[in-house]
């Protein structure tokens, strides 16, 4: 394969790619126009500030990256099933290692949080949008670009291929000349921008625009979840901000800050690049939390136990994560004293998880269990989790972890966490709310299929991962020999991801299926939930609430529903009045649009692209400052006919 | 339903409690300084491991100069004083007052930009670049940050400048010089800290 | 003022014109200060940066003390811009913006003190 042209050459995947890209691209194009969608397109998706279409693009980008990246897994797997496989050389499998990483986290997980913020949170605290609905889309048009600007190094100028954290001195220009690198650090910063955005957009949103009555601690745990999370992620996202800008720094106008001459000095960079790659994952992880919380008080029927401790583990989760970065490298010599603090401080983390785990069993004991997806997601999760959580405290021991750094024990654990803990808890919640968001529930006879070959296929993946670790094999090796004894367990380890892509696939089919004919959710509470967001219609309208609610307690929908059951009198509601909506604009569109110009010359080193790039960002900034009719209000009338459409008296 | 009609009934509708996005605002630049300040803290980290490394290059104890980075410090520390005082003006609805003061605060912002590109092309003179070594590597991305900081400060504070000129003083006009107020006393912080470990540790 | 769109809706243009000029009366959420506070501010600020340079350019103290008083006087002048040209202290409870500010100082310190805690093994390697 030949990365140095523009377009890569060389390689019959490669080729493939810009086929299915091209047809792909050019059927797009040509439905558009056929069909006269490109108004529609504009107007209800490229220039829409509401959150819940805003959480639809990224559930929809993050499945397709979810794709991508389960490629990227079954390609490494078909290469290491057995020994001396000739199907990808080093290089290749060194993009794909890296690719895959990097669209694991940075492009799946981060968007399909983001997706299950923007669906649910506002309609679960009773707003009617978030605190900054302008800032919400740039966010996400910022991830969109981002994530389009790194998947377009695979076709154009080559993948980086320095690993999903891009350690220097690999990741410099004396080892990675090519442009790759730039696709891998501009690519994130614009993403991560939009993610700095999102978490200080969260956490206005929650700490301020709550429901009147609803205090912090009667409001539901997965929107605790959120809060913890953007807490997380606002302290931690400088810092990715500030070692990737360094790191382009040195490659683009030659400093020293992790060269090996000139005083440089690698290490530096593996300590910030963990000091937000450790929160990182906690940012990822809490949500899924959240979520169990709300699916195991749902389907048992059952008051969620122990919610004060809940809301504390999160808060100390969040917090201590950000004193644990060391453990990812106990090996780079920091020295004992070092090493024993950030040791026990890894250990220390896991206590208020294991709180949480107690009291989700504690909820589930005696509770009447509805064995819908989103449980059986969930049950899932807490053998998987407890597991990988358990040799994450082997891994945290530093002496011995000497041992098990970088290989396939590693490997292992964080899979079966990231699995385990985040993408059977995101599966959980968008089987969750996904009645509320398109109102129709998926398919549970797919779906059941789908879960049995994720989670056998995820056993039958990883466990004996551990085992080769334990043998000696290291992670990132592209090929290994007849002698090692490898050879059974990768050939199993290989068998247990197609099963997992299997999985995957009855998803992609359940998707489709229910699409036409799925369950419709006409009384807007599939479930029989518990909180605020099952108290509107399936799909929302617009503006969610005709009235905002008023809270007196925990568990404010269930609540009202009981005190209905009671016959309790409703207080007299109010009259309705106009509501106060965000308006439309094209500008984070462009916004982003200019960012990519700007990342695109930045990686070819075409100055005045990358100016020209920045100068539209200004402009972008400067218009929207001199905007000031930015809002506009829905009369009650149409109020009252939108709810009319969905059954709803007012 | 005409807008003073709609206010009438601000106290008594808990919708209207949300369309006060000022505060809201307020509280979110508030957080995003926070996280500004990270950012620096990064550099600041960075810096301070790769201090020492100056792999045979000049050292900023040879180049630095003294009367050169008082006089930005006291450029920017009375920058800061003047913002404040473009704030009291506000208060006392002057729209002339504060403009006035906003300008002030601008050209001294512009001096100090002025002032520190003089001293970068200087020290590139004297063979200290971003690229020398390690150690200038980090001086540079550091003071050079602050310095972009500010430079985007100046364009904001002259796009708040004509806005105010158009508009007098709102409710929004208000809260965008409140919010660059901290903006622009977030910088001198950081400053503050700038001249304390970069400068007066390079010299001693 | 309400204007007709035109799907036929009302529109209510906000922040500018007659609207805004309704909120005149002094709006709670503001925070002004007074003229006294911002001299005192500025002549505190400018006693702690003179100080300091004068302690460095006489070597008044040994290396070690001297980094930690000039750093001192650093953070003593932050608090007072944080006091007397921030407002700090004004501002509606509950005070998120505070309780950030003093989550973010933690993370600060933990950033700068950690890196150079962990990298300091690289005088042995140097």
């Amino acid at each position: 394969m030949d990365t140095s042209h523009f377009f890569v050459t060389g390689d019959p995947l490669i080729y493939g790619a810009d086929v299915a890209i091209v047809i792909t691209s050019v059927a797009i194009v040509f439905a558009l126009t056929y069909f006269k969608k490109w108004g529609w397109l504009w107007r209800e998706w490229i220039t829409t500030v509401d959150h819940k279409k805003i959480g639809i693009m990224y559930l929809i980008a993050s499945l397709l990256m979810l794709f991508r990246g389960g490629v990227d897994a079954l390609l490494m797997r078909a290469q290491l099933a057995l020994p001396n496989m000739k199907f990808l050389q080093a290089e290749h499998y060194n993009e794909i290692f890296t690719t895959h990483g990097t669209i694991m986290i940075l492009f799946m997980a981060m968007p399909m949080m983001f997706a299950l913020f923007n669906m649910v949170v506002p309609l679960q605290i009773g707003a009617r949008d978030v605190a900054y609905p302008f800032l919400n889309a740039v966010s996400f048009w910022l991830f969109f670009v981002g994530a389009m600007l790194f998947n377009l190094s695979f076709v154009i100028g080559g993948s980086p291929d320095a690993g999903w954290l891009s350690y220097p001195p690999l990741s410099e220009l004396s080892h990675s000349p090519g442009v790759g690198e730039n696709f891998y650090i501009w690519g994130i910063q614009i993403s991560g921008i939009g993610s700095l955005a999102t978490g200080i957009n969260f956490l206005v949103t929650i700490l301020k625009m709550r429901a009147p009555g609803m205090k912090l601690m009667q409001m539901p745990l997965f929107s605790w979840s959120v809060l913890a999370s953007c807490i997380t992620i606002i302290f931690a996202f400088p810092i990715l901000t500030v070692t990737l800008a360094l790191l382009f720094v040195d490659r683009f106008f030659g400093a020293h800050f992790f060269t090996m001459l000139d005083g440089g000095n690698p290490m530096m960079y593996v300590n910030l690049i963990w000091m937000w790659g450790h929160p990182e994952v906690y940012i990822v992880v809490l949500p899924a939390f959240g979520i169990y919380s709300e699916v195991v008080s749902t389907f048992a029927k059952k008051k969620i136990f122990g919610y004060k401790s809940m809301v504390f583990s999160m808060m100390i989760i969040s917090v201590l994560s950000f004193f644990t970065w060391a453990h990812h490298f106990f090996t780079m010599g920091a020295g004992a004293d070092v090493n024993a603090f950030f040791a026990i401080s890894t250990m220390a983390i896991g206590i208020p998880t294991g709180v949480k785990v107690f009291n989700w069993l504690f909820t589930l004991f005696r509770g009447r269990i509805t064995l819908s997806q989103p449980m059986l997601w969930t049950l899932a999760f807490v053998p998987c989790f407890a597991v990988g959580g358990a040799t994450g405290v082997m891994l945290a021991v530093a002496p011995a972890d000497y041992q098990y750094h970088n290989s396939y024990f590693l490997i292992a654990h964080f899979h079966q966490v990231l699995i385990g803990g985040v993408v059977f808890g995101y599966l959980a919640g968008i089987y969750y709310w996904w009645p509320k968001l398109f109102g129709f529930k998926l398919n549970e006879r797919l779906g059941r299929w789908a879960f049995w070959l994720w989670n056998i296929g995820f056993y039958v993946c990883f466990m004996p991962q551990y085992a080769l670790g334990f043998m000696g094999m290291t992670r990132r090796v592209y090929t290994y020999g007849w002698d090692m004894g490898w050879a059974p367990y990768n050939i199993v380890s290989s068998i247990g991801a197609v099963l997992m892509g299997a999985g995957f696939l009855f998803q992609v089919a359940q998707i489709v299926y229910s699409f036409k004919n799925g369950e419709k959710d006409t009384t807007g509470d599939p479930w029989n939930g518990r909180t605020l967001e099952w108290s509107i219609p399936s799909p929302p309208p617009v503006y969610n609430f005709a009235r905002i609610p008023e809270v007196t307690s925990a568990d404010a929908w269930w609540k009202r529903k009981q005190d209905r059951l009671a016959g309790k009198p409703e207080p007299e509601p109010a009259p309705l009045a106009p509501i106060h909506m965000p308006k439309n604009s094209g500008i984070p569109f462009i916004f982003a649009c200019f960012w990519f110009v700007a990342g695109f010359g930045f990686v070819f080193h075409w100055v005045w692209m990358a100016v020209a790039g920045l100068v539209g960002v200004g402009v972008c900034l400067l218009v929207r400052s001199f905007q000031y009719d930015t809002d506009y209000y829905i009369p009650v009338d149409e109020i009252k006919r939108t709810e009319a459409r969905s059954g709803r008296a007012v | 339903m005409s807008g003073a009609n709609a206010h009438a009934q601000a106290a008594h509708h808990p919708e209207h409690a949300h369309h006060d996005q000022e505060p809201l605002k307020i509280l979110g630049f508030w957080i995003f300084l926070v996280t500004d300040c990270l950012l620096f803290a990064t550099l600041f980290a960075t810096y301070s491991v790769l201090r020492t490394h100056t792999a045979g290059g000049p050292l900023p104890s040879e180049l630095f100069d003294v009367p050169g980075f008082v006089a930005e410090t006291f450029i920017l520390l009375t920058s800061s004083f003047t913002s404040g005082l473009a704030t009291l003006a506000m208060g006392q609805r002057s729209v002339r007052g504060l403009i006035g003061w906003l300008a002030v605060t601008a050209a001294l912002g512009a001096a100090f930009v002025g002032l520190e590109v003089n001293e970068f092309v200087h020290l590139a003179g004297e063979g200290a670049t971003i690229a020398t070594n390690a150690y200038w590597s980090a001086f540079f991305t550091l003071v050079g940050t602050h310095g972009m900081h500010v430079s985007f400060g100046l364009i904001w504070m002259i796009a708040l400048m004509a806005q105010i000129g158009r508009r007098g003083i709102t409710n929004v006009t208000r809260r965008k010089v409140t919010v660059i107020g901290l903006y622009w006393h977030f910088l001198d912080v950081v400053w503050i800290f700038l001249f304390t470990v970069v400068y007066l540790l390079g010299v001693m | 003022m309400a204007q007709p769109n035109a799907k036929g809706g009302i529109r209510v243009v906000h922040g500018g014109g007659g609207h805004g000029e309704a909120h005149e009366s002094h709006d709670p959420h503001e925070s002004h200060g007074s003229l006294k506070a911002y001299v005192i501010g500025f002549i505190l600020s400018i006693v702690l940066t003179i100080i300091p340079i004068a302690l460095v350019l006489n070597h008044a103290l040994e290396r070690k003390p001297l980094i930690a008083v000039i750093v001192g006087f650093a953070v003593v002048q932050f608090l007072v811009q944080l006091f007397f040209f921030m407002h700090i202290r004004e501002g509606e409870k509950p005070r998120f913006n505070a309780m950030a500010l003093v989550l973010g100082m933690v993370i600060t310190l933990t950033i700068v003190a950690g890196s150079m805690w962990i990298m300091s093994f690289n005088s042995v390697v140097q």
